[in-house]
């Protein structure tokens, strides 16, 4: 069965890649097997039937939210090494925690069923002989128009947000005037003062400043 | 529908697993524990996926666009914090964040 197969193989680089995201040492090489991370998550995604949201995943996250997180880490010039003492601190109770949550986990999903009744309980079935993305298009622009709206919303308050909290004013800041430099004469500034000897020079007494 | 429900279940169980893990690990680098929000809200929608496919049902994929919607925003608005926090502290500790609390 060589669905199977593709799905283990890519389920194993999945879960390599995210232990590899929290482990690493380097924060870069996080970003990057969170990248690899998303990729395969998007082939799973293709294997369950969701072929938009696969291709959706690797435009927003790889290509937006992975770059975002790779553009902050080069950007920040954080000590690292200093951030990652107690590593080995906090390792046993953060194995138990997900030790204990795993089996929970286990434990769910070895002894749920799901109800024969369920099939009839569909909200809106997977239409036949259409396109994934033409299904949810016909979804999400009739019944769940509001809350698509409400998403946009969102990430334009999200966008508004990051913009107000990242920008600095530079109305204040002293700045280089290029024009003013360069009509600069020395005529208006430079005056030959002829010194006697022994007397040192003297300084005129009224200095006029020449507009320009 | 070649691949059983439970395969998918249990890869986002350990996907998530992984993700609170992660947190717990790098308790100080903010940075790695926004990635492990990242591989959780993952897992949600992996299950999320693998539920509308096994059940043929659009609805899941519905929320797992809203879902991709509202991690992208967090994204966002996290590291632009997390920006003008390493500008006004120049570190992004963790434990320094509870200066303010007096």
């Amino acid at each position: 069965m060589i669905a199977n197969l593709a799905f283990d193989l890519f389920s194993i680089i999945l879960l390599a890649s995210a232990v590899m995201v929290v482990s690493s040492r380097n924060p870069v090489h996080s970003v990057l097997f969170l990248i690899l991370a998303f990729i395969n998550a998007a082939v799973l995604f293709l294997m369950a039937g969701a072929e938009f949201l696969a291709m959706i995943l690797v435009i927003v996250y790889v290509g937006a939210v992975a770059v975002l997180f790779m553009f902050v880490v080069m950007m920040l010039d954080v000590d690292f090494a200093q951030l990652r003492e107690g590593f080995q601190r906090y390792a046993p109770v953060g194995g138990l925690v997900a030790l204990i949550m795993f089996g929970e986990l286990a434990f769910v999903l070895t002894t749920t069923v799901i109800a024969p009744g369920a099939a009839e309980a569909r909200l809106f079935p997977t239409p036949a002989n259409v396109t994934n993305a033409q299904a949810l298009g016909a979804l999400i622009y009739t019944n769940y128009l509001p809350l698509f709206q409400l998403a946009g919303i969102i990430l334009l308050v999200a966008m508004i947000g990051a913009i107000v909290l990242t920008h600095r004013d530079r109305r204040r800041a002293k700045t280089q005037n290029l024009t003013a430099q360069h009509a600069r004469m020395p005529a208006d500034t430079l005056r030959m003062v002829t010194a006697e000897l022994g007397a040192g020079a003297k300084i005129p007494e009224t200095v006029e400043v020449k507009a320009k | 529908m070649t691949i059983p429900l439970s395969h998918f279940l249990f890869v986002a169980g350990l996907l998530l697993v992984i993700g609170v893990f992660g947190i717990f690990m790098n308790r100080k680098n903010i940075i790695i524990i926004m990635m492990s929000i990242e591989l959780i809200l993952l897992a949600a929608n992996l299950n999320f996926v693998a539920f509308s496919g096994a059940l043929h049902d659009m609805v899941g994929q519905v929320f797992t666009m809203f879902v991709l919607t509202v991690a992208a925003a967090e994204a966002a608005i996290g590291l632009a914090i997390l920006v003008i926090y390493f500008r006004n502290r120049g570190s992004i500790e963790v434990e320094d964040v509870t200066l303010m609390k007096g």
